[in-house]
């Protein structure tokens, strides 16, 4: 197994991201940059964290026409597994590996701090083996998770299972209090219909070391990586 | 030629900055706002001198970058 990390212009968690696979899979990861036309024969893709490209015109918008973007859309229609992370979810939003489109925040405040999700389903390459009901603390820090679809659209996800992670509180209950950035029905992550291509706002990558306070992400990252 | 494209949030899709910029404006004294919807506009310069390919053109880019169609939706102005 080799996970390769995406370096976007402006990704700024992909050393994170780096070190908690390198920590967890005890193998070198390889960091892909953004104008490379090969993955270099990994088999895991992660696009970290960040403000790739400034997030201008929209957050993930000008990431997902970069020439690396090809390969990861090519490999994860192919079945190659594909975690996107904060920045790295809206940029497989903008690229149409995963439904939706994560839009400012609804309080307009660039929000950073612990919160709480529980998991939606175990049919991810990030939840696999992971019970479903689990409640994860997890840190975010994003002006742009506000999770959004059109009705229609909305309740396809939901039908089909595709909520991986909604945001809840401590004990796993929702509530508007739990909810950070007014995304639609409390979603922090989704997958697509096959499963293999997996994106959320919080960042389990920042959660896999006690000193740090957490390793609530540690799961999500070893599921991916085994 | 010069064109003009605006993009516009559909309807019903929340707006949290048009929501702050309206009662910004209330705040203001400008009561009689009721309702603001963000949008963005772009002016772009074309090679082309020919309205319909110019049309055409900015329909693809608008479908492929300018807005998610998600949702947003856009309106192209040619002179």
């Amino acid at each position: 197994m080799t996970c390769g990390v995406v370096v976007f212009p402006g990704s700024n968690c992909d050393h994170d991201a780096l070190r908690a696979v390198e920590r967890l899979s005890g193998k070198p990861a390889k960091r892909l940059w953004h104008k490379d036309h090969s993955l270099a024969g990994v088999d895991r893709v992660i696009l970290p964290g960040g403000f790739s490209y400034g997030d201008y015109l929209r957050a993930g918008a000008l990431a997902r026409f970069s020439p690396i973007m090809d390969e990861v859309i090519r490999f994860a229609n192919g079945g190659g597994p594909v975690f996107g992370i904060c920045n790295g979810f809206q940029i497989l939003c903008e690229a149409g590996l995963l439904p939706g489109v994560l839009t400012r925040n609804a309080s307009l405040q660039f929000v950073c701090r612990d919160v709480h999700v529980r998991v939606e389903s175990a049919a991810s390459a990030a939840t696999r083996g992971v019970a479903v009901g689990r409640v994860l603390r997890v840190p975010i820090a994003h002006a742009d998770g506000n999770y959004t679809l059109q009705a229609e659209a909305l309740k396809a996800v939901e039908d089909r299972g595709q909520v991986v992670f909604r945001y809840c509180d401590a004990r796993g209950a929702a509530g508007p209090g739990a909810n950070p950035n007014g995304s639609l029905d409390d979603i922090a992550g989704v997958r697509n219909p096959q499963g293999n291509v997996v994106g959320l706002m919080p960042h389990p990558e920042r959660a896999v070391e006690a000193l740090l306070g957490s390793t609530d992400g540690e799961p999500l990252l070893r599921a991916f990586l085994s | 030629m010069k064109a003009r494209v605006y993009v516009t949030l559909k309807p019903g899709v929340l707006d949290p900055q048009g929501k702050a910029i309206e009662s910004s404006l209330h705040s203001l004294g400008f009561g009689g706002v009721q309702e603001v919807r963000m949008g963005k506009y772009f002016e772009l310069t074309l090679a082309t001198a020919d309205p319909k390919e110019a049309q055409a053109e900015l329909g693809r880019m608008c479908e492929k970058l300018l807005a998610n169609t998600v949702i947003e939706s856009y309106r192209v102005e040619l002179p």
